[in-house]
C-alpha cells in the first residue's frame, strides 16, 4: 500500500513525470494511459523477476528494455485494435512507457532480487499509485479547463450564463506542471516528515 | 536550406521537448541542481539525439516502414515492419549511448570523468525516443532534416535545463513555503518556464 501515498512514485520518487504530465488534460487519455502502465509495470516485474536469477548482470538493462519494449508493443497494439481514436490521440506516449523510469526503477530496485509474485504485486501498487495521481491531474484539468468529464457536460449552463467561462490555460501544457505542484504542496503538507530542508 | 533553417530553430524553441511534450523530465528535474552538471547533461543529451534521430530515420526509411524492404526484392514491396520499431529505436539507443560512452571515454578521458553517470542513464532518458518517435510521425522526408530534429531538440533541451538550473541555484535564497520546498518549488519554476516558451507558439515558420 506504501506507493499509492508516502512512496508514490511520481509525488514522492519524481519518477515517470514526463508522461504523467503530456497526457492529462482530459480525464479519459490519463485514466488509459494509468491502466496501460499498471499492465505493463505488473507483468515486467514479474518477467524479470522470473529471469532474475538468468540475466547477467553487465547487460542486465538492456534485457531490462527489451522485456519493457515487447510489452509496450503489445498494449500498443491492442490499444490500435479496440480504441483507435484513443490511439491515435495518445500518439507517442505509448511508446515513451518504455522510458517511464517507473518501469525502470521497479525493475532495478524490487523485480531483480524478489520473488515473482511480490513483483507482480509491487508491479501493480506503483502503477496504481501513478495512475491515481494521473487521475486526479485530469480531472481538475478537464473540468476547470472544458467545463467536462470523460467528455461529458459537468458544470451547467445556468453557470456559464451567469458570467463563468472556462480556464483555457489549464488546457496548455504549463499548467500540467503547476497542477501537479499544488498536488505534491497539498500531499507534503499532510505527510509532513516527506518535506524537504 | 531556408527550410532546414526553419527547422532548427522550430525544435528549438517552438516545439521544445521540455515544455511542450514533457520530454526528459525525470532527469531534467533531478539533474538540474547546479548549472555545471545540467550543462553536462545537456551536452550528452545533444550529443545521442544528433546520433540517434539520423540513424533511426534510416532504419525507419529502408526497413521498418510500409513498403520500405522494396530495395532488397520487390517480393517484399507489401511488409510492412513499423511494429517493430519501438523495441529497434529502443535497441539502437542503448546501443548507440554504450557506442559514444566508449568513445568518450576513450578519446576525451575529462569530458568522461565529467559526464559520468549521466552518460549511461541516457538511455532511459523520455526525450532521446521521443525524438525518434516524432521523427516517425513527422515524416521526415530526408536525412538532413531528420539530423536536424535531432540536433534542434537537443538544443532546446539543453537550454530547458541550464535555465532551471540557473533559477534553481538562486532559490537557494529565497524563502519557500515548507511543504512545496525541492520538488514542489521546482514544478512550478517549470511551469512559469513553459509558459515564457508559450510566447514562441505563435511564430510562423
Amino acid at each position: 500500500m506504501k506507493p499509492l501515498s508516502k512512496g508514490n512514485p511520481v509525488l514522492v520518487l519524481v519518477l515517470g513525470i514526463c508522461s504523467a504530465l503530456a497526457v492529462t488534460a482530459q480525464v479519459k487519455p490519463a485514466l488509459v494511459m494509468g491502466i496501460s502502465v499498471v499492465v505493463v509495470t505488473a507483468f515486467a516485474n514479474v518477467i524479470v523477476s522470473l529471469l532474475r536469477n538468468s540475466i547477467p548482470n553487465r547487460i542486465r538493462i538492456i534485457v531490462q528494455l527489451v522485456v519493457v519494449a515487447a510489452l509496450v508493443i503489445i498494449v500498443e497494439q491492442v490499444l490500435k485494435a479496440f480504441a483507435y481514436e484513443m490511439w491515435k490521440q495518445l500518439s507517442v506516449f505509448i511508446g515513451l512507457i518504455i522510458t517511464n523510469c517507473i518501469l525502470m526503477g521497479r525493475l532495478e530496485a524490487f523485480a531483480l532480487g524478489n520473488k515473482p509474485f511480490e513483483s507482480f504485486i509491487d508491479g501493480i501498487a506503483n502503477g496504481l499509485g501513478y495512475a491515481i495521481v494521473l487521475f486526479i491531474v485530469a480531472f481538475f484539468r478537464e473540468l476547470l479547463g472544458s467545463g467536462t468529464l470523460f467528455g461529458y457536460q459537468v458544470i451547467p449552463q445556468a453557470l456559464y450564463d451567469a458570467g463563468y467561462s472556462n480556464n483555457g490555460l489549464m488546457i496548455l501544457p504549463p499548467m500540467a506542471l503547476i497542477v501537479v505542484a499544488c498536488i505534491i504542496w497539498v500531499h507534503r503538507a499532510i505527510n509532513k516528515d516527506l518535506q524537504e530542508k | 536550406m531556408e527550410q532546414l533553417i526553419n527547422l532548427f530553430i522550430k525544435s528549438i524553441f517552438v516545439d521544445n521537448m521540455v515544455f511542450a511534450y514533457f520530454l526528459g523530465m525525470c532527469s531534467y528535474l533531478a539533474v538540474s541542481k547546479t548549472v555545471k552538471t545540467s550543462m553536462g547533461l545537456g551536452v550528452a543529451v545533444t550529443f545521442v539525439l544528433l546520433i540517434t534521430v539520423p540513424v533511426n530515420y534510416l532504419l525507419h526509411t529502408y526497413i521498418l516502414k510500409e513498403g520500405a524492404l522494396s530495395w532488397v526484392s520487390p517480393e517484399l514491396a507489401g511488409v510492412d515492419l513499423s511494429f517493430l520499431s519501438l523495441i529497434l529505436f529502443i535497441a539502437i539507443i542503448a546501443s548507440m549511448v554504450q557506442i559514444v560512452e566508449m568513445v568518450v571515454e576513450k578519446f576525451a578521458p575529462a569530458l568522461y570523468a565529467q559526464l559520468g553517470i549521466f552518460l549511461p542513464l541516457i538511455a532511459v532518458n523520455c526525450a532521446i525516443l521521443g525524438g525518434s518517435l516524432f521523427m516517425q510521425q513527422r515524416n521526415f522526408t530526408s536525412l538532413g532534416q531528420a539530423s536536424v530534429y535531432g540536433l534542434g531538440s537537443g538544443i532546446g533541451w539543453l537550454l530547458a535545463i541550464l535555465g532551471m538550473a540557473a533559477i534553481r541555484e538562486h532559490l537557494k535564497y529565497s524563502q519557500v513555503p515548507a511543504p512545496l520546498k525541492g520538488l514542489g518549488i521546482t514544478f512550478i519554476i517549470a511551469g512559469l518556464m513553459g509558459m515564457a516558451f508559450m510566447g514562441f507558439m505563435g511564430i510562423k515558420l
